[in-house]
């Protein structure tokens, strides 16, 4: 009934008084980047993003201010990177990281994934999104590449604040590795950055995971506690022996892999798998969330 | 104001939205039945119907964030949902309220969805907020956060980010929510001024008043569905006038009013100083546009008023308002039964 482009003709007939009453329909312009720039400033920008990033940088300085306070010389105890700290400062930032990953980490990309559209919903901003139009598509990718962003900023800040308190509180040095060898302090803070990248790329599945169940609901909290639960889940499932079969296929699976980057030469097969297995969860968390964006009633 | 919406409004292509049989079923609920719905190019349609009546819904479909259970849409001439990245960055919404983060200035969530429509031009994205921001009288307000505006702020915030660029439709639902007289003003002075420039303006509003001051066109929705549509005269005009009588005596009134063919009812909405006065009122359908009591004689009824031994303080023949008709469609009037009251 409508298939011909009436607006040209009928623009310019039915609103003969008014010239200017007509807009011309305006292409796309672009990509569209504006609105990714405007996501990434947003999240970074917000008091609870900025207080996620706080807390994880307080977990490195509360190691190293307790083992500088109560630093009796090596007691023997407590896992050996903590140890290890008192000898060379550059392990704070990796020791840090490595007590962050089974929960505090986890926990904060939970939160950034679950209320990525959840949390749209809740304030009712994505109807006006929607309507301005962003695109359901353009808008699910701007969101999960916020959720990256988080993912390379979380370990990032871990490593790096624990970085900067090891120089202040303890003395500097070549670093011994897992396999021995030691490297300069340069490579080793490149080693640490190696390893923040490890823990960004472990993250991924998670907040593709995040991203669907936030595409469920209309309620920020539950999709963020959904997700925590989840990879609590999937690490409780992976210490259970009498399900070995399922390990490989859990997103936890290559989490504590990290270590490898601090072997010589440099375990790349481990960080290669990892990024396979969560490529994979991305696909599959990726295609679920998809499908049902794309067609939910936007009611909230 | 209007005459452009005249001789061809209801031309092909000339209608700023047309649905066909648009329906749309939440499980077995039926939110919105077959509805037709011919918006004029040009018109400030009015879009009226009590609360649950379905108009959100329809707006939602209008809008693509809802998929139609069956039926069609187009809006601007182009079918909706699919030409959606094409039609709405001509399309100006408010839907069901203004909705904002409200850890951010009014300017940055204006600046923020504006990115979200890629058919905009950056570079004059600032001006733009500023302007949209200043044409509903928020420039001094620009720099606060959100969450310290009040209702009738965030409503007038809505507004300027349906004016964020040239529209061709603006889809208001309830613009007038939570303004005080004066912004209620504001608002009606606003989609005036646009509605001169072109602009169809669809809107939704409680306030029969303030549709009936504002729109050429009105479609009244009730349980899901379009009960009447047309121009706001043609609307109106369908129930002329009414018979209003105020007595001690509303028993003997409605019976004497009855007598007559008309179907009184005791207005339960008005209230009267003293407290055995009641207000009776009796619609007068019209059958001769023309004459406008349809054959009877108000001052043959207040003689048998007085013939019938009702006491009558107050008679008047009034003009129905858009409110009345409204009521009459919607089912919301308070019928009495007749004649069940007799001693």
């Amino acid at each position: 009934m409508s298939d011909s482009p009436v607006s040209d003709s009928t623009l310019s007939a039915s609103t003969a008084p008014g010239e200017t009453a007509s807009v011309r329909a305006r292409p796309p312009r672009g990509l569209g980047l504006a609105l990714l720039a405007s996501e990434l400033a947003i999240l970074f920008r917000r008091t609870r993003t900025i207080a996620m990033l706080a807390a994880l940088a307080a977990v490195p300085i509360l190691i190293a201010v307790a083992v500088r306070v109560s630093s009796s010389g090596s007691s023997g105890r407590g896992p050996a990177f903590i140890d290890q700290i008192t000898q060379n400062g550059l392990f704070v930032g990796v020791a840090g990281l490595i007590l962050c990953i089974p929960l505090f980490l986890p926990l904060t990309v939970g939160v950034a994934a679950g209320d990525t559209i959840a949390g749209e919903a809740s304030h009712g901003t994505l109807r006006y999104l929607l309507v301005a139009p962003a695109g359901r598509v353009r808008l699910l990718i701007v969101k999960f590449l916020g959720t990256v962003a988080f993912c390379i900023a979380a370990p990032l800040v871990v490593v790096l604040a624990g970085t900067v308190i090891g120089a202040i509180l303890f003395p500097l040095g070549n670093v011994t590795l897992l396999s021995g060898d030691t490297v300069s302090i340069s490579e080793s803070l490149g080693r640490a950055l190696l390893m923040s990248a490890y823990v960004s790329v472990s993250l991924i599945g998670l907040s593709a995971i995040g991203l669907f169940i936030s595409t469920l609901t209309d309620t920020p909290v539950g999709a963020m506690a959904a997700t925590i639960v989840i990879s609590v889940a999937a690490q409780v499932v992976g210490s259970l022996d009498q399900l070995a079969w399922l390990h490989p296929w859990l997103f936890s699976y290559h989490w504590l892999g990290v270590v490898d980057m601090l072997r010589q030469p440099i375990l790349w097969s481990s960080f290669g798998d990892n990024a396979i297995l969560q490529l994979g969860y991305v696909i599959v968390f990726g295609a679920l969330a998809y499908s049902r964006f794309v067609t939910k009633s936007i009611l909230s | 104001m209007t005459g452009n919406a005249g001789s061809n409004a209801f031309a092909p292509g000339a209608l700023a939205i047309e649905t066909h049989g648009l329906t749309k079923r939440f499980g077995s609920h039926l939110a919105v039945d077959s509805v037709d719905l011919a918006v004029p190019r040009g018109s400030v349609f009015g879009f009226l119907g009590p609360n649950g009546a379905g108009k959100t819904t329809t707006i939602r479909m209008l809008l693509g964030l809802v998929g139609a259970t069956s039926g069609s849409i187009s809006v601007l001439g182009q079918p909706m949902p699919a030409s959606l990245a094409s039609v709405l960055p001509r399309v100006g919404a408010l839907v069901e309220g203004p909705a904002f983060y409200p850890f951010l200035s009014g300017a940055a969530n204006l600046h923020r969805l504006d990115t979200a429509d890629r058919s905009v031009d950056g570079a004059t994205r600032s001006d733009r907020v500023a302007q949209a921001l200043d044409r509903v009288g928020l420039g001094h307000a620009a720099g606060k956060k959100v969450k310290a505006y009040s209702l009738g702020m965030k409503q007038r915030l809505g507004l300027a980010n349906a004016l964020l660029a040239p529209r061709d439709l603006l889809v208001l639902d309830e613009p007038s929510n939570g303004l005080d007289p004066q912004g209620t003003r504001e608002v009606r002075s606003l989609i005036r001024s646009l509605a001169a420039d072109g602009t169809t303006v669809f809107v939704s509003s409680h306030l029969l008043a303030e549709i009936e001051q504002l729109c050429s066109h009105v479609a009244v929705m009730s349980s899901g569905r379009i009960v009447s549509q047309g121009t706001l005269d043609a609307v109106r005009d369908q129930d002329v006038s009414r018979i209003r009588v105020v007595t001690t005596d509303p028993v003997g009134a409605l019976r004497v009013l009855a007598d007559f063919g008309l179907e009184p009812s005791v207005a339960t909405d008005e209230s009267t100083a003293d407290g055995d006065v009641r207000v009776v009122l009796a619609p007068v359908p019209a059958t001769d546009p023309g004459h406008r009591t349809s054959g009877i004689q108000p001052e043959a009824i207040v003689a048998a008023l007085v013939a019938a031994g009702v006491p009558v303080r107050g008679f008047t023949v009034e003009e129905s308002s858009l409110e009345d008709r409204f009521v009459a469609l919607t089912g919301e009037g308070f019928a009495i039964a007749e004649g069940h009251s007799v001693r």
